[in-house]
């Protein structure tokens, strides 16, 4: 039988979407500031016909009705306008008129978002709140045996080493004999990890690299960051901040022609070559840049075409085995710059995430070694990339920290723990909890864009788009419309306030524990959870 | 907290001047028991100092067990001392069979071993009396070593010491180290109890060390024969005393490098600035985090004392010219040793190593800042 109306199976009504908009008639004075700035075309302005009706007061008159328009706002309601939710008609509505609202059931939007057979791709974030990080509590606390430190008046040091640290014994003799001591940098343990110039704007980037800079000229916090894939301006390679920089190569070698042709120029040497095989947010999957965001500049620096997708492959293709690809590849980094930069591979948390590190190991060049959880974030990936695949940070930096303490080696290999630290906001509790499971150093990247930049995205998938270039706050577009709302100064000061916040929780934490001389790693005694088989799994105190 | 007293005197001294120092400073521990270590023995032992002396607490079969295991590896009896107790111990001290001390005879298949291997055996023997010893709860192991004496046991100082009666001629010294308490944060056990001993170095500590189990971690991989126990969280001291001077060769001076190195600012300016950052970076894991005041005796019978970074322990060194003590308080160093010139005593800050060599002469003062004596020796 033919359908007689209109209704397509995709044929939604506002309240099957995970959004709905509310709106004010009362309020609206129909300035259209929030059609104009919804990154997605949800709304638009509507004319709604309403009859109103007249009755007389009186015996005489006639009962009749009035036929009016009135203009408003409408909600589209096609899966490919649905509202994100990101919020910003609401900022930029002077009458607080429009708001989004989270619709209160499972939206039928999901069934419907692969139309023409292409599963939902997005930014952001893997849209499950809380965790393990969240529920750790830190339970020795310094009572009477030995007095709790001041964290406001007492000396710390709190710095961690990224590099190969050689066994005491060796690094003597090597000493003597004038040996080769592998490169080691003593950092601050919080690290802006891999997000590339390309999947964030100019502006943001720029504002991120101010601040880390101001952090180290002006603070003496040797904060680092990293460059993500997709190369580093030609202008900062040659500038005497590149030794704040840690330089990312991954499976698509975006951006290391230009890397490469720089480096008679450089002044300074990276602090570290960072080898991406794997990231938490899409492990398995190379990094992806779609097409929207590969304008001109992007593809100068990437030594591509604009206006192509460039997704990196799963894997570094020419390196077809693990000892190809770790012990190969780290020696020929540490060769281009003449094996005075540290080089370490990162790679997304999994099940196997031992037999890389046991691999390390035997490779007295790997500079340490980066875990990136299921929690991570990301410019782009596949939804179900991001909701089901990955392994949680905790446990698997604590199955590495312990598997390094059984072969005596966990301080010639510093493990840096990344993906969700900090994602409820506690980044100093998540980032202290990682450190006392064994990580050396901590990698944040959604933390750092919700703080400094003001990302609009949260765990209850809220905007999300980063990966197609319209981001709202201009963090992730190339957009110059979208990115010049973004104040590269304001980025940078709320980078260095976020660091000093970090400081200041860092201290308050582990000040209570009575340690201020060294960085606790591995000081599992001090961890407690009140979840009996994660405190099995981690091996860290039980406690109700 | 512990209280704490070392002395080192020309002339052999009766344990009881360090016990006697610990009860003036009662205030400051809790009376739950009682750590001693003699070294550059007098009495009986002056003329046995190459014999390896076993310290230990004794029930009478575990004291069957270690003949028979000692006769089985050669070793014979060359002079004894057992301290038999009343069968009725004084309140708060256990009832123990008995308390020995005995000198043995090297194996004779031993002559030709060289000394260096003939001390790793001693290790390995301590080790596994201690491991026997633990299996049935029979024999508790404290030093197994030439010129060395241990005596350990739970109660109050002073009552434990007129329980064993320790005011004799046999076990006089010159090296004496004395620790008050028991009481840890772990289990009450003997082999928490300090001074902890591994193959000639000897250490007792003040106060807490945060940092115990990453540290603890970071020996127990180091796969050095010794580095087990960890009943309390001051046994690491001994070890990385151990590691930095018997393993890596290093002088004492470069322990509190390794304990506490300085931070990078200092380093920078240090002039052996480059060994030591390296040595703080290949070291990292043994970086204590205090608050703790560290005694301890060396091999070659010099005592010494370091503070942690934050220095919230108390600790002073005085005397004079043959004779100088090391005191957790000022009043223990005037119980043992009156006639001083006070406003010699001196108190190590947190930069501070003190030394008093073998030939007891002066205190020599090590700051962290200052160039090392020598390095390496190449």
């Amino acid at each position: 039988m033919l359908p007689n109306r209109s209704i397509t199976p995709s044929t939604l009504c506002v309240k099957d979407l995970p959004w709905q908009i509310l709106w004010s008639k009362d309020k609206c004075t129909l300035c259209g500031r929030c059609t104009a700035t919804c990154p997605v075309n949800a709304i638009e302005l509507g004319v709604f016909r309403k009859r109103t009706l007249q009755t007389a007061l009186n015996l005489t008159g006639t009962p009749g009705n009035v036929l009016a328009v009135y203009h408003g706002i409408r909600q589209k309601t096609d899966p490919a306008y649905a509202c994100i939710g990101c919020g910003m008609c609401n900022l930029v509505c002077p009458n607080d008129a429009i708001i989004p609202a989270r619709s209160d059931e499972f939206d039928k939007l999901r069934y419907h978002i692969d139309r023409g057979g292409q599963p939902r791709r997005r930014g952001g974030r893997r849209n499950d709140a809380g965790g393990v990080l969240d529920k750790i509590k830190f339970i020795r606390i310094s009572m009477l045996t030995d007095p709790a430190l001041d964290a406001g008046r007492h000396e710390f040091e709190m710095r961690t080493l990224l590099g190969r640290v050689l066994p005491p014994e060796k690094s003597l003799q090597f000493q003597q004999e004038n040996g080769w001591i592998p490169p080691v940098r003593e950092i601050y343990p919080l690290i802006i990890g891999g997000m590339s110039f390309g999947a964030m704007s100019p502006n943001m980037w720029e504002g991120l690299q101010l601040g880390v800079t101001y952090l180290n000229e002006e603070l003496g916090i040797p904060a680092r960051i990293s460059t993500g894939e997709g190369g580093c301006p030609p202008r900062l390679l040659k500038s005497r901040f590149l030794k704040y920089v840690i330089l990312q190569i991954a499976s698509g070698y975006f951006g290391w022609d230009e890397i490469i042709h720089a480096i008679p120029q450089m002044k300074e040497d990276p602090c570290a070559i960072e080898i991406k095989y794997g990231q938490g947010a899409k492990p398995g999957d190379g990094g992806l840049l779609m097409w929207y965001k590969v304008n001109k500049l992007i593809a100068a620096i990437r030594g591509v075409p604009t206006g192509v997708n460039l997704p990196s492959p799963p894997t570094h293709q020419t390196k077809y085995s693990i000892e190809e690809s770790v012990a190969k590849m780290i020696q020929s980094m540490y060769m281009a710059w003449g094996f005075r930069v540290p080089v370490y591979p990162k790679i997304s948390a999994t099940s196997t995430s031992l037999a890389v590190l046991n691999n390390l190991t035997r490779n007295q060049y790997a500079a340490g070694l980066a875990i990136d959880g299921e929690d991570g974030g990301t410019g782009a990936a596949y939804n179900v990339s991001m909701n089901h695949m990955g392994h949680p940070i905790a446990s698997s930096v604590r199955d590495c920290y312990l598997n390094l303490v059984k072969v005596g080696q966990q301080n010639e290999i510093p493990l840096f723990a990344g993906g969700g630290v900090g994602k409820t906001g506690n980044l100093a509790a998540n980032a202290a909890a990682l450190i006392m499971l064994g990580a050396s150093g901590i990698q944040m990247g959604k933390y750092i864009m919700q703080a400094a930049a003001g990302c609009l995205g949260s765990e209850n998938d809220r905007c999300n788009i980063c990966n197609i270039g319209l981001c709202p706050k201009g963090i992730t577009s190339q957009d110059p419309r979208l990115y010049r709302r973004l104040d590269v100064d304001e980025v940078a000061q709320r980078v260095v306030d976020v660091y000093l916040s970090f400081d200041t929780e860092l201290k308050k934490i582990v000040a209570p524990l009575g340690r201020s001389t060294s960085l606790p790693i591995g000081m599992s005694d001090a961890l407690g959870i009140d979840d009996a088989a994660a405190a099995e799994r981690l091996q860290i105190k039980y406690v109700v | 907290m512990c209280r704490l007293f070392a002395i080192t005197s020309k002339e052999p001294l009766s344990p009881m001047v360090a016990v006697q120092a610990l009860d003036v400073m009662r205030e400051g521990h809790d009376g739950s028991g009682v750590g001693l270590f003699l070294r550059d023995l007098g009495g009986p032992f002056e003329d046995i100092k190459d014999a390896p002396i076993l310290s230990g607490i004794f029930s009478d079969k575990g004291l069957k067990r270690l003949d028979t295991y000692m006769m089985d590896i050669g070793f014979m009896t060359k002079y004894k001392l057992s301290i038999k107790v009343p069968k009725k111990p004084p309140a708060g001290i256990p009832r123990r069979d008995v308390y020995l001390v005995r000198a043995y005879e090297y194996p004779e298949d031993w002559d030709d071993m060289p000394t260096a291997e003939k001390y790793e055996q001693l290790v390995s023997i301590r080790l596994e009396l201690r491991r026997m010893g633990l299996e049935k709860d029979d024999m508790k192991v404290f030093s197994f070593w030439p010129d060395v004496i241990m005596i350990k046991e739970i109660g109050d100082p002073w009552k434990v010491a007129q329980h064993l009666k320790l005011d004799r001629k046999e076990l006089r010294a010159r090296v004496i180290m004395a620790q008050g308490r028991q009481n840890t944060n772990y289990d009450i056990n003997l082999y928490a109890c300090h001074p902890f001993f591994l193959q000639g170095y000897s250490t007792m500590t003040n106060g807490e060390n945060t940092a115990f189990v990453p540290i603890k971690e970071y020996l127990m991989g180091r796969n050095v024969k010794g580095y087990i126990g960890y009943q309390s969280d001051s046994e690491v001291f001994t070890h990385i005393l151990h590691y930095t001077q018997h393993v890596l060769g290093l002088d004492i001076e470069n322990y509190k490098h390794v304990i506490t190195p300085l931070q990078d600012a200092d380093l920078v300016k240090h002039p052996n600035g480059d060994f030591l950052r390296h040595l703080k970076n290949s070291c990292r894991r043994l970086i204590i985090d205090g608050p703790n005041c560290v005694i301890g005796c060396l091999p070659d019978h010099s005592l010494f004392m370091v503070q942690d970074r934050k220095k919230l322990r108390p600790g002073v060194v005085g005397g004079k010219p043959g004779i100088y003590a090391f005191s957790s308080e000022i009043c223990g160093l005037d119980a043992a040793i009156a006639e001083r010139d006070k406003s010699k005593d001196f108190q190590p800050m947190h930069l501070d190593t003190v030394i008093v060599g073998p030939d007891r002469q002066e205190v020599k003062v090590c700051c962290q800042t200052e160039a090392l004596p020598h390095q390496l020796s190449a």
